[in-house]
């Protein structure tokens, strides 16, 4: 009796140890999408107080952007089905080929910057191109911190031990990951939709 | 999360304390240290902030006179030892600031929140202890800027910025605009940005340790209130804190970027139109209300992260030293959650007269009088848990009983000024210095007394002094009633804010001998906090030894020893059988349950947890 409750509190305490960062990442994504909500709102505001918005043409290559991380999105939901499945060496290869998406995706938004800047618009040059510059970098900023996390569980599947704590801890780490993943994925086309395909 | 050792692999593991120093007390993982540390940070912000108060004091209440010792500090900001209006516009500012941020939202929270809601929640840690720590080490890198802000201001005649703690724009969003307005807003900026951060990974880590680590039994409802309050202030503080954190981040560009988020066009400022030269470059069509929105979104919920965890606390120790259960815990739940939940929607009540529409001022003035329902529920289920009941006058209680006190009299003037038609003639008047000092700032810091004078057995194992405490208590509740009754008065006739003399207004000549006694009471109340601290200093070492359980309380931090050791319950997670105020239980030995005793007939617990009491006597 004494032996079973004593084995049912370790599992308990194992998973729901685990379990913390999957509600972490739910946590956190819910600050994270308050900070755009705000921006949003500012963006309207701004947009409809004055005169002085002159919207930019949508940079081609943010059409590449576009595809990268949605494809990112997709190798990488791969990459947590394999952990599920048990095939860490697959994991990890899928996770360094999203890991090189994001990359690129990154490459991709600073070539946009890059051409906007050859045609002399700068962030100081009208309130649309303010916030073109403020919301791509504040999405990167967060995709950058995407990458590291993803980088490090990559490498964290080397040295995770096989108990069965190490395994629900990596899944949890998987599922956080990507669950952030998705919704950079998903905040990336939101914004692309409000700065280019939104008219107040 | 890589340096996180601190994992568990069963009950019966142990987490061996570090042992280095730097690991032990500084870089430390523990929630409990990273709570006292949290606590110490706001001590001495407290003190930076208390000395701009008595420093604006003297300006007021003695215009003219020569303090020597102001010039020789300050040169530039009180040359000949009287003060400049900028600098005294430098004081406000910081004094709101380094209190806003560094004292209400790191004590109550940070502080007492780290170290009290793990081991309330039987928990052996934070989920997170990596950024637990990081969190504190961020706040404090924060604090330092601020401090940066009063000595590298970039002007000789202020100690910072002189635009208020509100920030607003355009006066925020240009440097040349002051004195101060230069450096000291930007390095004011950043510090806000980096506090942001700091509190955000807080509010993370409370919100997944409530939900994820609570120990076997601890359902919701069984949660103390003062959970429920530092979980609904982690929850406000996670929705806020990246609105303000946007804001800052468009206003810094504005600054230094050259965009125009929040200044408008054609602003002149010392006869120079905006584009005319480099140092004042050309802005076009933002818009100054558009801060005050991002900012008050965040701002009101910010007012709430100050007094919720008092409220929790004071919840808490009614029900301990009143001996009885709180009067109506699940109202006083959804009253919490109610507060928190309506306090997003009423950030309008600060813009009444920024030309808003009269439609939306009425629904803002409605959604804020309706906070009046939950907060009435609060107070009467104060009043219902004291009623009949036979106290224990210790001084946690006085200050918690005072905590009341100051919420009625301070809040009971927010009905006032929540009525856009009433607040017309009052804003920017001491009637709303007073309503908010009142509300947010005193109670707030009563709550947090109480909480110190209650858990510092728990944290030290020793008692703080009963004498000093009580004269503390007696000074401090008469000194801050003898400060800002007053001042109502005063916001009445129609003095305002913010000025830093009133000597050429002749309607407010009378009320000359009443600014004087606010200053005599806010100083003497000032000294008076010198008790504190030293009943703080002295109790670490000299006080009574306090034992495990010396209220004779109910909830988990009392069964373990004081200090709690390193894990908190020593290796052993306990079992929580019932709600946490379960006091004169009829038909019960003792007038108090701890919650880890099991209900009669109930299979006990194998881990022998609730042995840490020693009040069981059959």
């Amino acid at each position: 009796m004494v032996a079973v409750v004593e084995k049912a509190r370790v599992i308990q305490t194992a998973k729901s140890s685990a379990n913390r960062y999957r509600i972490g990442m739910w946590v956190a994504l819910a600050s994270i999408l308050m900070m755009f909500t705000a921006l949003t709102s500012a963006y309207i505001v701004r947009a409809g107080s004055s005169s002085d918005w002159q919207p930019l043409n949508v940079p081609r290559v943010l059409w590449l952007s576009t595809a990268l991380i949605i494809i990112g999105s997709g190798t990488l939901e791969t990459a947590r089905r394999k952990l599920k499945r048990e095939s860490p060496t697959a994991y990890r290869r899928w996770l360094l080929i999203s890991a090189a998406l994001g990359f690129a995706f990154l490459l991709s938004q600073l070539f946009a910057w890059r051409q906007l800047v050859q045609q002399g618009i700068y962030v100081s040059s009208n309130p649309h191109s303010s916030f073109f510059y403020v919301l791509t970098a504040t999405h990167g900023v967060h995709l950058v911190g995407g990458l590291i996390a993803l980088l490090f569980i990559s490498l964290r599947t080397r040295s995770g031990g096989d108990s069965e704590f190490a395994i629900a801890k990596g899944q949890a780490a998987a599922d956080a990951v990507t669950f952030y993943w998705h919704f950079l994925d998903l905040l990336w086309i939101y914004l692309f939709v409000l700065l280019f395909f939104w008219r107040s | 999360m890589s340096g996180e050792t601190h994992e568990t692999h069963g009950a019966v593991h142990r987490h061996e304390p570090p042992t280095s120093f730097i690991r032990k007390y500084i870089f430390s993982l523990d929630h409990k240290v990273i709570g006292i540390q949290y606590i110490i940070l706001a001590l001495v912000a407290v003190l930076v902030g208390m000395t701009m108060s008595v420093l604006m004091r003297m300006n007021l209440s003695w215009p003219g006179t020569n303090w020597p010792i102001l010039g020789t500090l300050f040169p530039g900001g009180a040359p000949d030892g009287m003060m400049t209006p900028e600098f005294y516009l430098s004081l406000v500012t910081m004094h709101g600031t380094i209190m806003v941020f560094f004292v209400l939202t790191t004590a109550p929270q940070g502080g007492f929140g780290n170290y009290f809601l793990p081991i309330q929640i039987g928990a052996e840690d934070m989920a997170f202890p990596v950024l637990n720590m990081l969190s504190f080490w961020v706040t404090f890198v924060g604090f330092v800027v601020i401090l940066a802000a009063i000595f590298f201001s970039g002007a000789e005649s202020t100690v910072g910025p002189i635009g208020g703690w509100t920030g607003y724009a355009p006066l925020s969003a240009l440097p040349n605009s002051g004195p101060g307005q230069g450096m000291g807003m930007n390095l004011w900026i950043i510090s806000i940005a980096i506090f942001c951060v700091g509190s955000l990974l807080g509010a993370l880590n409370f919100i997944t340790t409530l939900l994820n680590m609570r120990a076997p039994g601890m359902s919701l409802m069984r949660m103390p209130l003062t959970c429920w309050a530092w979980f609904t202030t982690a929850v406000l503080a996670l929705l806020s804190f990246p609105v303000l954190l946007g804001g800052g981040v468009l206003l810094l560009l504005d600054r230094t970027a050259g965009t125009s988020f929040f200044i408008p066009g054609g602003l002149y400022i010392g006869g120079e139109l905006s584009g005319a030269s480099a140092n004042f470059p050309i802005h076009t069509g933002g818009s100054p209300i558009l801060w005050q929105h991002l900012f008050w979104f965040f701002g009101h919920p910010e007012v709430y992260i100050a007094i919720l965890p008092g409220m929790g606390a004071t919840s808490h120790i009614l029900s301990t030293f009143a001996r009885k259960p709180v009067f109506g815990y699940r109202a006083m739940v959804f009253a919490i959650f109610a507060i928190g939940l309506l306090g997003f929607f009423v950030w309008g009540h600060h813009m009444f007269i920024s030309g808003m529409s009269p439609y939306s001022a009425m629904t803002f003035s409605i959604l804020t009088l309706s906070i009046g329902v939950p907060s009435a529920v609060k107070t009467f289920n104060w009043l219902g848990t004291l009623w009949g009941a036979r106290i224990r006058f210790t001084t946690p209680m006085l200050f918690a009983i005072g905590f009341v006190s100051l919420f009625v009299a301070g809040g009971i003037t927010g009905l006032v000024l929540g009525q856009s038609s009433l607040d017309l003639p009052m804003h920017d008047t001491y009637f709303v210095t007073a309503h908010f000092h009142l509300v947010m700032g005193v109670a707030s810091i009563f709550g947090m007394f109480a909480a110190t004078y209650f858990w510092f057995p728990k944290m030290f194992g020793r008692m703080m002094s009963e004498r000093l405490g009580r004269i503390h208590f007696w000074i401090t509740f008469v000194g801050v009633y003898c400060i800002f009754v007053p001042m109502h008065t005063m916001g009445i006739v129609g003095m305002p804010r913010r000025f830093a003399q009133f000597t050429e207004y002749e309607f407010l000549a009378t009320l000359h001998p009443l600014v004087v006694f606010v200053s005599i009471a806010a100083i003497a109340t000032v000294f008076a906090q010198i008790l504190f601290y030293f009943n703080l200093v002295w109790s670490i070492f000299k006080g009574e030894k306090s034992g495990a359980n010396p209220w004779e309380a109910t909830t988990l931090e009392w069964i373990t020893p004081s200090p709690p050791p390193h894990d908190n319950f020593a290796g052993v997670i306990p079992t929580v059988y019932r709600g946490p105020y379960e006091f004169a239980v009829p038909g019960a030995p003792n007038d108090f349950i701890m919650q880890t005793e099991p209900e009669p007939g109930t299979v006990p617990a194998t881990e022998g947890a609730g042995n840490g009491h020693n009040g069981h006597r059959h």
